[in-house]
Protein backbone atom coordinates (compact mmCIF):
# COMPACT_ATOMS: atom_id res chain seq x y z
CA UNK A 1 0.00 0.00 0.00
CA UNK A 2 1.22 3.44 -0.44
CA UNK A 3 2.89 5.36 2.16
CA UNK A 4 0.83 8.00 1.99
CA UNK A 5 -2.36 5.92 2.74
CA UNK A 6 -3.59 7.27 6.30
CA UNK A 7 -5.69 3.97 6.38
CA UNK A 8 -2.03 1.83 6.46
CA UNK A 9 -1.56 2.05 10.03
CA UNK A 10 0.49 -0.94 11.58
CA UNK A 11 -1.88 -1.01 15.03
CA UNK A 12 -4.78 -2.22 12.97
CA UNK A 13 -7.46 -0.57 15.07
CA UNK A 14 -9.08 1.39 12.46
CA UNK A 15 -9.22 -1.98 10.43
CA UNK A 16 -11.03 -3.73 12.98
CA UNK A 17 -13.24 -0.67 14.44
CA UNK A 18 -14.45 -0.12 10.28
CA UNK A 19 -15.10 -3.79 10.07
CA UNK A 20 -17.27 -3.70 12.85
CA UNK A 21 -19.58 -0.36 11.60
CA UNK A 22 -19.81 -1.56 8.35
CA UNK A 23 -20.69 -5.30 9.35
CA UNK A 24 -22.85 -3.38 11.97
CA UNK A 25 -24.37 -0.83 9.16
CA UNK A 26 -25.13 -3.35 6.72
CA UNK A 27 -27.06 -5.68 9.39
CA UNK A 28 -29.60 -2.57 10.23
CA UNK A 29 -30.08 -2.02 6.54
CA UNK A 30 -30.85 -5.46 5.87
CA UNK A 31 -32.93 -6.29 8.59
CA UNK A 32 -34.51 -2.62 7.79
CA UNK A 33 -35.40 -3.96 4.07
CA UNK A 34 -33.24 -1.37 2.30
CA UNK A 35 -30.61 -3.66 0.88
CA UNK A 36 -30.39 -7.57 -0.41
CA UNK A 37 -27.32 -9.41 0.28
CA UNK A 38 -27.39 -10.58 -2.71
CA UNK A 39 -27.31 -7.76 -4.60
CA UNK A 40 -24.57 -6.25 -3.13
CA UNK A 41 -22.39 -9.71 -3.50
CA UNK A 42 -23.60 -8.82 -7.17
CA UNK A 43 -22.69 -5.15 -7.16
CA UNK A 44 -19.14 -6.25 -5.35
CA UNK A 45 -18.68 -9.25 -8.55
CA UNK A 46 -19.22 -6.56 -10.72
CA UNK A 47 -16.11 -4.06 -10.45
CA UNK A 48 -13.83 -7.17 -9.11
CA UNK A 49 -14.56 -9.46 -12.53
CA UNK A 50 -16.54 -7.33 -14.98
CA UNK A 51 -15.44 -4.13 -15.46
CA UNK A 52 -11.60 -3.31 -15.31
CA UNK A 53 -9.03 -1.82 -17.58
CA UNK A 54 -9.83 -4.90 -19.83
CA UNK A 55 -12.40 -3.54 -21.25
CA UNK A 56 -10.98 0.22 -22.04
CA UNK A 57 -7.74 -2.15 -23.62
CA UNK A 58 -10.24 -3.48 -25.95
CA UNK A 59 -11.80 0.04 -26.78
CA UNK A 60 -8.21 1.20 -27.47
CA UNK A 61 -6.71 -1.67 -29.55
CA UNK A 62 -9.73 -1.79 -31.90
CA UNK A 63 -9.29 2.09 -32.55
CA UNK A 64 -5.33 1.57 -33.60
CA UNK A 65 -6.78 -1.27 -35.88
CA UNK A 66 -9.84 0.33 -37.22
CA UNK A 67 -9.83 3.61 -38.59
CA UNK A 68 -13.73 3.64 -38.86
CA UNK A 69 -13.82 2.47 -35.45
CA UNK A 70 -10.99 5.50 -34.19
CA UNK A 71 -13.31 8.38 -35.30
CA UNK A 72 -16.56 6.99 -33.95
CA UNK A 73 -14.69 6.61 -30.51
CA UNK A 74 -13.37 9.82 -31.04
CA UNK A 75 -16.92 11.55 -31.85
CA UNK A 76 -19.35 9.65 -29.40
CA UNK A 77 -17.24 7.07 -27.08
CA UNK A 78 -20.30 6.01 -25.46
CA UNK A 79 -22.02 4.77 -28.28
CA UNK A 80 -18.63 3.15 -29.94
CA UNK A 81 -17.61 1.45 -26.63
CA UNK A 82 -21.03 -0.11 -26.64
CA UNK A 83 -20.75 -1.42 -29.36
CA UNK A 84 -17.59 -3.18 -28.00
CA UNK A 85 -18.11 -4.33 -24.19
CA UNK A 86 -20.11 -7.34 -22.99
CA UNK A 87 -22.63 -4.76 -21.60
CA UNK A 88 -24.66 -1.19 -22.39
CA UNK A 89 -23.02 1.66 -20.41
CA UNK A 90 -26.10 3.62 -20.50
CA UNK A 91 -25.85 6.89 -19.01
CA UNK A 92 -22.33 6.94 -19.01
CA UNK A 93 -21.32 10.11 -21.10
CA UNK A 94 -17.91 9.09 -21.90
CA UNK A 95 -15.36 11.18 -23.84
CA UNK A 96 -12.23 9.51 -25.28
CA UNK A 97 -9.40 12.18 -26.14
CA UNK A 98 -6.28 11.10 -28.68
CA UNK A 99 -2.42 11.46 -27.59
CA UNK A 100 -0.41 12.55 -30.34
CA UNK A 101 3.14 13.89 -30.74
CA UNK A 102 1.91 17.16 -30.08
CA UNK A 103 -0.31 16.57 -27.37
CA UNK A 104 -0.36 14.30 -24.24
CA UNK A 105 -3.64 14.33 -22.08
CA UNK A 106 -3.84 13.76 -18.69
CA UNK A 107 -7.22 12.77 -16.72
CA UNK A 108 -7.92 14.07 -13.27
CA UNK A 109 -10.80 14.86 -10.58
CA UNK A 110 -9.38 17.37 -8.00
CA UNK A 111 -12.81 18.00 -6.52
CA UNK A 112 -13.55 13.89 -5.95
CA UNK A 113 -12.71 10.63 -8.05
CA UNK A 114 -14.70 10.74 -11.09
CA UNK A 115 -13.26 8.18 -13.07
CA UNK A 116 -14.62 6.41 -16.53
CA UNK A 117 -15.79 2.80 -14.30
CA UNK A 118 -17.81 1.58 -17.69
CA UNK A 119 -14.22 1.24 -19.22
CA UNK A 120 -11.32 0.90 -16.61
CA UNK A 121 -13.02 -0.15 -13.06
CA UNK A 122 -12.56 1.51 -10.08
CA UNK A 123 -9.35 3.53 -9.64
CA UNK A 124 -6.60 3.23 -7.95
CA UNK A 125 -5.95 4.47 -4.68
CA UNK A 126 -3.44 7.00 -6.16
CA UNK A 127 -5.75 8.68 -8.34
CA UNK A 128 -8.09 9.82 -5.53
CA UNK A 129 -5.14 10.57 -3.04
CA UNK A 130 -4.62 14.41 -1.92
CA UNK A 131 -1.00 14.03 -3.73
CA UNK A 132 -2.85 13.02 -6.99
CA UNK A 133 -5.49 15.22 -7.56
CA UNK A 134 -3.93 18.67 -5.71
CA UNK A 135 -0.62 18.54 -7.95
CA UNK A 136 -1.70 17.30 -11.51
CA UNK A 137 -3.48 20.60 -12.60
CA UNK A 138 -0.53 22.72 -11.44
CA UNK A 139 2.39 20.42 -12.00
CA UNK A 140 1.36 17.56 -13.97
CA UNK A 141 5.46 17.18 -15.29
CA UNK A 142 6.46 16.61 -11.91
CA UNK A 143 3.33 14.17 -11.28
CA UNK A 144 4.30 12.21 -14.50
CA UNK A 145 7.79 11.97 -13.30
CA UNK A 146 6.34 10.42 -10.02
CA UNK A 147 4.99 7.64 -12.46
CA UNK A 148 8.65 7.73 -14.54
CA UNK A 149 7.63 9.30 -17.37
CA UNK A 150 8.99 12.33 -19.05
CA UNK A 151 7.79 13.29 -22.61
CA UNK A 152 9.60 14.35 -26.09
CA UNK A 153 10.76 18.11 -25.50
CA UNK A 154 7.96 20.32 -26.60
CA UNK A 155 4.80 18.00 -25.92
CA UNK A 156 2.01 19.92 -24.47
CA UNK A 157 0.04 18.64 -22.00
CA UNK A 158 -3.51 18.67 -21.74
CA UNK A 159 -5.53 18.05 -18.14
CA UNK A 160 -9.29 16.80 -18.20
CA UNK A 161 -10.02 17.93 -14.97
CA UNK A 162 -14.06 15.56 -14.84
CA UNK A 163 -15.72 18.19 -12.72
CA UNK A 164 -19.42 17.12 -13.92
CA UNK A 165 -20.70 13.59 -15.21
CA UNK A 166 -18.11 13.56 -18.18
CA UNK A 167 -15.74 10.88 -17.72
CA UNK A 168 -13.03 10.70 -20.06
CA UNK A 169 -10.89 7.68 -21.89
CA UNK A 170 -7.62 8.87 -22.80
CA UNK A 171 -6.70 7.02 -26.28
CA UNK A 172 -2.71 6.30 -25.79
CA UNK A 173 -0.26 6.73 -29.23
CA UNK A 174 0.30 3.19 -30.45
CA UNK A 175 4.08 1.90 -29.77
CA UNK A 176 6.31 1.73 -32.69
CA UNK A 177 7.59 -2.17 -33.87
CA UNK A 178 3.93 -3.03 -33.69
CA UNK A 179 2.75 -3.44 -37.17
CA UNK A 180 0.70 -6.18 -38.33
CA UNK A 181 -0.06 -7.07 -34.35
CA UNK A 182 -3.63 -8.32 -33.58
CA UNK A 183 -6.10 -6.55 -31.56
CA UNK A 184 -5.80 -9.14 -29.06
CA UNK A 185 -1.62 -8.77 -28.92
CA UNK A 186 -1.95 -4.50 -28.95
CA UNK A 187 -4.58 -4.86 -25.80
CA UNK A 188 -2.29 -6.60 -24.36
CA UNK A 189 0.37 -2.96 -24.20
CA UNK A 190 -2.67 -0.68 -22.86
CA UNK A 191 -1.81 -0.31 -19.15
CA UNK A 192 -4.81 1.22 -17.08
CA UNK A 193 -2.33 4.08 -16.76
CA UNK A 194 -1.91 4.67 -20.41
CA UNK A 195 -5.47 5.39 -20.26
CA UNK A 196 -5.67 7.87 -18.19
CA UNK A 197 -2.59 9.76 -18.99
CA UNK A 198 -0.32 8.79 -16.09
CA UNK A 199 1.31 6.30 -18.44
CA UNK A 200 2.47 5.13 -21.96
CA UNK A 201 1.22 1.91 -23.59
CA UNK A 202 4.04 -0.69 -23.25
CA UNK A 203 6.63 -1.44 -25.94
CA UNK A 204 6.83 -4.57 -27.60
CA UNK A 205 10.31 -5.01 -25.58
CA UNK A 206 9.05 -4.25 -22.50
CA UNK A 207 5.99 -6.70 -22.48
CA UNK A 208 8.46 -9.24 -23.73
CA UNK A 209 10.62 -8.64 -20.77
CA UNK A 210 7.40 -8.82 -18.17
CA UNK A 211 6.07 -11.93 -20.08
CA UNK A 212 9.40 -13.80 -20.07
CA UNK A 213 9.21 -13.15 -15.82
CA UNK B 1 -19.58 23.19 1.16
CA UNK B 2 -17.74 24.53 -1.63
CA UNK B 3 -14.80 25.91 0.19
CA UNK B 4 -13.63 22.97 1.76
CA UNK B 5 -10.53 20.85 2.07
CA UNK B 6 -12.11 18.28 -1.11
CA UNK B 7 -11.30 21.08 -3.76
CA UNK B 8 -7.52 20.42 -4.00
CA UNK B 9 -5.93 21.67 -7.07
CA UNK B 10 -3.27 23.31 -7.00
CA UNK B 11 -2.79 22.84 -3.04
CA UNK B 12 1.03 22.17 -2.00
CA UNK B 13 2.37 19.85 0.42
CA UNK B 14 0.50 16.44 -0.41
CA UNK B 15 3.85 14.93 -1.70
CA UNK B 16 4.75 12.67 -4.37
CA UNK B 17 1.76 10.24 -5.75
CA UNK B 18 2.78 6.94 -5.44
CA UNK B 19 1.17 4.30 -7.28
CA UNK B 20 1.00 0.39 -5.90
CA UNK B 21 1.70 -2.40 -8.23
CA UNK B 22 -0.78 -5.10 -9.05
CA UNK B 23 -3.38 -3.19 -6.32
CA UNK B 24 -6.03 -5.23 -5.55
CA UNK B 25 -10.16 -3.56 -6.60
CA UNK B 26 -10.49 -3.56 -2.91
CA UNK B 27 -7.99 -3.57 0.03
CA UNK B 28 -10.09 -4.93 2.41
CA UNK B 29 -13.20 -6.74 2.29
CA UNK B 30 -15.81 -3.59 4.69
CA UNK B 31 -14.01 -1.81 1.53
CA UNK B 32 -16.36 -3.69 -1.06
CA UNK B 33 -18.99 -3.69 1.20
CA UNK B 34 -19.21 0.28 1.80
CA UNK B 35 -19.05 0.11 -1.97
CA UNK B 36 -22.00 -2.09 -2.31
CA UNK B 37 -24.13 -0.56 0.57
CA UNK B 38 -23.13 3.01 -1.31
CA UNK B 39 -24.55 1.42 -4.78
CA UNK B 40 -27.50 -0.12 -3.31
CA UNK B 41 -28.70 2.78 -1.30
CA UNK B 42 -28.00 5.18 -4.01
CA UNK B 43 -30.51 3.40 -6.15
CA UNK B 44 -33.49 4.00 -3.82
CA UNK B 45 -33.49 7.43 -5.33
CA UNK B 46 -33.57 9.13 -1.79
CA UNK B 47 -30.87 11.34 -2.40
CA UNK B 48 -28.81 12.25 -5.70
CA UNK B 49 -25.27 11.80 -6.45
CA UNK B 50 -24.55 15.32 -5.78
CA UNK B 51 -26.11 15.19 -2.32
CA UNK B 52 -23.90 12.40 -1.78
CA UNK B 53 -20.66 14.04 -2.44
CA UNK B 54 -22.02 16.66 -0.90
CA UNK B 55 -21.87 15.04 2.35
CA UNK B 56 -18.38 14.04 2.11
CA UNK B 57 -17.18 17.36 1.41
CA UNK B 58 -19.42 18.50 4.65
CA UNK B 59 -17.05 16.33 6.81
CA UNK B 60 -14.66 18.62 8.96
CA UNK B 61 -11.57 18.75 7.00
CA UNK B 62 -9.30 16.86 9.26
CA UNK B 63 -11.24 13.83 9.43
CA UNK B 64 -11.39 14.40 5.38
CA UNK B 65 -8.08 14.40 5.74
CA UNK B 66 -7.11 11.37 7.86
CA UNK B 67 -9.85 8.92 6.58
CA UNK B 68 -8.97 7.02 3.64
CA UNK B 69 -11.32 7.12 0.50
CA UNK B 70 -13.85 3.97 1.81
CA UNK B 71 -13.80 5.59 5.36
CA UNK B 72 -14.96 8.62 4.10
CA UNK B 73 -17.57 6.62 2.03
CA UNK B 74 -18.83 4.88 4.98
CA UNK B 75 -18.90 8.32 7.35
CA UNK B 76 -20.89 10.00 4.52
CA UNK B 77 -23.47 7.02 4.17
CA UNK B 78 -24.29 6.80 7.91
CA UNK B 79 -24.85 10.59 7.91
CA UNK B 80 -27.37 9.89 4.79
CA UNK B 81 -28.73 7.51 6.64
CA UNK B 82 -29.63 9.12 9.40
CA UNK B 83 -30.57 12.47 7.77
CA UNK B 84 -33.27 10.74 5.55
CA UNK B 85 -34.61 9.33 8.73
CA UNK B 86 -33.88 6.01 7.26
CA UNK B 87 -32.02 4.35 10.70
CA UNK B 88 -31.61 5.93 14.07
CA UNK B 89 -28.80 6.97 16.21
CA UNK B 90 -30.29 4.57 18.55
CA UNK B 91 -29.75 1.51 15.93
CA UNK B 92 -26.12 2.35 14.94
CA UNK B 93 -25.40 2.32 18.67
CA UNK B 94 -26.74 -0.90 19.04
CA UNK B 95 -25.91 -2.28 15.64
CA UNK B 96 -28.91 -3.83 14.92
CA UNK B 97 -32.55 -2.68 13.81
CA UNK B 98 -34.57 -1.69 16.42
CA UNK B 99 -37.92 -0.61 14.63
CA UNK B 100 -39.37 -1.71 11.00
CA UNK B 101 -37.73 0.25 7.94
CA UNK B 102 -39.83 2.83 6.01
CA UNK B 103 -41.42 2.01 2.78
CA UNK B 104 -38.80 2.55 -0.17
CA UNK B 105 -40.31 3.68 -3.77
CA UNK B 106 -37.03 1.88 -5.22
CA UNK B 107 -34.74 -0.69 -3.99
CA UNK B 108 -31.73 -2.47 -5.91
CA UNK B 109 -32.32 -5.75 -6.48
CA UNK B 110 -30.31 -8.52 -7.73
CA UNK B 111 -31.40 -8.67 -11.15
CA UNK B 112 -30.84 -5.00 -10.86
CA UNK B 113 -27.03 -5.52 -9.69
CA UNK B 114 -26.82 -7.97 -12.83
CA UNK B 115 -28.02 -5.30 -15.05
CA UNK B 116 -25.00 -2.84 -14.03
CA UNK B 117 -26.52 0.00 -15.50
CA UNK B 118 -24.66 3.39 -14.77
CA UNK B 119 -27.28 6.48 -14.38
CA UNK B 120 -27.98 8.96 -17.24
CA UNK B 121 -27.77 12.46 -16.15
CA UNK B 122 -28.46 13.92 -19.80
CA UNK B 123 -31.66 15.89 -19.62
CA UNK B 124 -34.18 18.02 -22.43
CA UNK B 125 -32.63 21.83 -22.44
CA UNK B 126 -34.43 24.54 -21.00
CA UNK B 127 -33.80 26.37 -24.04
CA UNK B 128 -31.12 27.08 -26.24
CA UNK B 129 -27.17 27.29 -25.56
CA UNK B 130 -25.35 30.34 -24.44
CA UNK B 131 -22.37 29.71 -25.89
CA UNK B 132 -20.59 27.64 -28.87
CA UNK B 133 -17.40 26.12 -29.30
CA UNK B 134 -14.90 28.91 -29.52
CA UNK B 135 -16.51 31.76 -27.94
CA UNK B 136 -14.28 33.31 -24.78
CA UNK B 137 -16.05 33.03 -21.50
CA UNK B 138 -14.78 34.33 -17.69
CA UNK B 139 -15.80 31.82 -15.20
CA UNK B 140 -17.61 33.57 -12.30
CA UNK B 141 -16.10 34.19 -8.74
CA UNK B 142 -18.61 32.67 -7.14
CA UNK B 143 -18.54 31.25 -3.75
CA UNK B 144 -21.43 29.37 -2.10
CA UNK B 145 -21.90 27.92 0.86
CA UNK B 146 -23.57 25.24 -0.59
CA UNK B 147 -22.39 22.14 -2.98
CA UNK B 148 -20.90 23.36 -6.52
CA UNK B 149 -18.96 21.65 -9.20
CA UNK B 150 -16.67 24.92 -9.85
CA UNK B 151 -13.15 24.27 -8.38
CA UNK B 152 -11.51 27.21 -6.76
CA UNK B 153 -8.33 27.25 -9.05
CA UNK B 154 -11.09 27.96 -12.10
CA UNK B 155 -12.75 30.68 -10.34
CA UNK B 156 -12.76 34.44 -12.50
CA UNK B 157 -10.31 32.76 -14.81
CA UNK B 158 -10.60 33.73 -18.62
CA UNK B 159 -11.48 30.68 -20.90
CA UNK B 160 -12.73 29.20 -24.02
CA UNK B 161 -15.28 27.18 -24.44
CA UNK B 162 -13.91 24.05 -26.49
CA UNK B 163 -17.42 21.58 -26.87
CA UNK B 164 -20.52 21.51 -25.61
CA UNK B 165 -21.71 18.83 -24.15
CA UNK B 166 -25.30 19.36 -24.13
CA UNK B 167 -28.05 19.95 -20.86
CA UNK B 168 -26.91 17.84 -17.80
CA UNK B 169 -28.55 18.00 -14.17
CA UNK B 170 -26.94 21.09 -12.70
CA UNK B 171 -25.36 20.04 -9.43
CA UNK B 172 -25.75 22.78 -7.08
CA UNK B 173 -29.10 22.98 -6.86
CA UNK B 174 -29.42 18.78 -7.24
CA UNK B 175 -27.20 18.56 -4.42
CA UNK B 176 -29.86 20.54 -1.60
CA UNK B 177 -32.65 19.15 -3.10
CA UNK B 178 -33.55 21.98 -5.38
CA UNK B 179 -34.37 19.83 -7.85
CA UNK B 180 -32.66 19.21 -11.48
CA UNK B 181 -32.74 22.27 -12.89
CA UNK B 182 -31.19 21.30 -15.90
CA UNK B 183 -27.96 23.25 -17.47
CA UNK B 184 -26.00 23.52 -20.51
CA UNK B 185 -22.73 21.69 -20.19
CA UNK B 186 -19.49 22.51 -21.91
CA UNK B 187 -15.51 21.73 -21.75
CA UNK B 188 -13.68 25.09 -20.82
CA UNK B 189 -10.19 25.53 -21.27
CA UNK B 190 -8.18 27.70 -19.47
CA UNK B 191 -3.55 28.28 -20.30
CA UNK B 192 -1.59 27.38 -17.43
CA UNK B 193 -0.42 30.91 -17.28
CA UNK B 194 -4.11 32.37 -16.97
CA UNK B 195 -4.73 29.81 -13.87
CA UNK B 196 -1.10 29.38 -12.57
CA UNK B 197 0.05 33.33 -13.61
CA UNK B 198 3.40 34.33 -15.82
CA UNK B 199 5.75 31.57 -14.24
CA UNK B 200 3.81 28.76 -15.31
CA UNK B 201 4.67 26.50 -18.33
CA UNK B 202 3.73 27.04 -21.54
CA UNK B 203 3.04 23.88 -22.52
CA UNK B 204 0.09 23.22 -20.41
CA UNK B 205 -3.31 23.92 -20.92
CA UNK B 206 -6.27 22.83 -18.16
CA UNK B 207 -9.94 22.48 -18.85
CA UNK B 208 -12.93 22.20 -16.96
CA UNK B 209 -16.66 20.95 -17.58
CA UNK B 210 -18.61 24.56 -16.68
CA UNK B 211 -22.58 24.38 -16.15
CA UNK B 212 -23.82 27.30 -17.74
CA UNK B 213 -24.60 29.78 -14.55
CA UNK B 214 -21.07 29.34 -14.03
CA UNK B 215 -19.96 31.48 -16.94
CA UNK B 216 -20.12 34.86 -18.57
CA UNK B 217 -19.75 35.94 -21.91
CA UNK B 218 -15.80 37.37 -21.89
Amino acid sequence: MPANDPHTHDHGSELSEMQLRVKALETILTEKGYVEPAALDQIIENVETRIGPHIGARVVARAWVDPEFKRRLLTDATEAVNSVAEFDPVGAHLIAVENTPQTHNVVVCTLCSCYPWPVLGLPPVWYKSAPYRSRTVIDPKGVLADFGVSLPPGTDIRIWDSTAETRFLVVPIRPDGTEGWSEEALAALVTRDSMVGTGLAKSPEEHGTEAAR
Amino acid sequence: MTNSIHDMGGTHGFGPVESEPNEPVFHEDWEGRVYALQRAMGATGLWTIDGGRASLENLPPLAYLASSYYRRWFLGLERRVVAHGLVGEDELAAGRALRPGMRLNRKMTLDDAKAMSFANFDRPSPGPARFKPGDPVRTKNLHPATHTRLPRYARGKLGTIEAVRGCHVFPDTAAVGAGENPQWLYNVVFTGRELWGEEADPAIKVSIEAFEPYLVPA
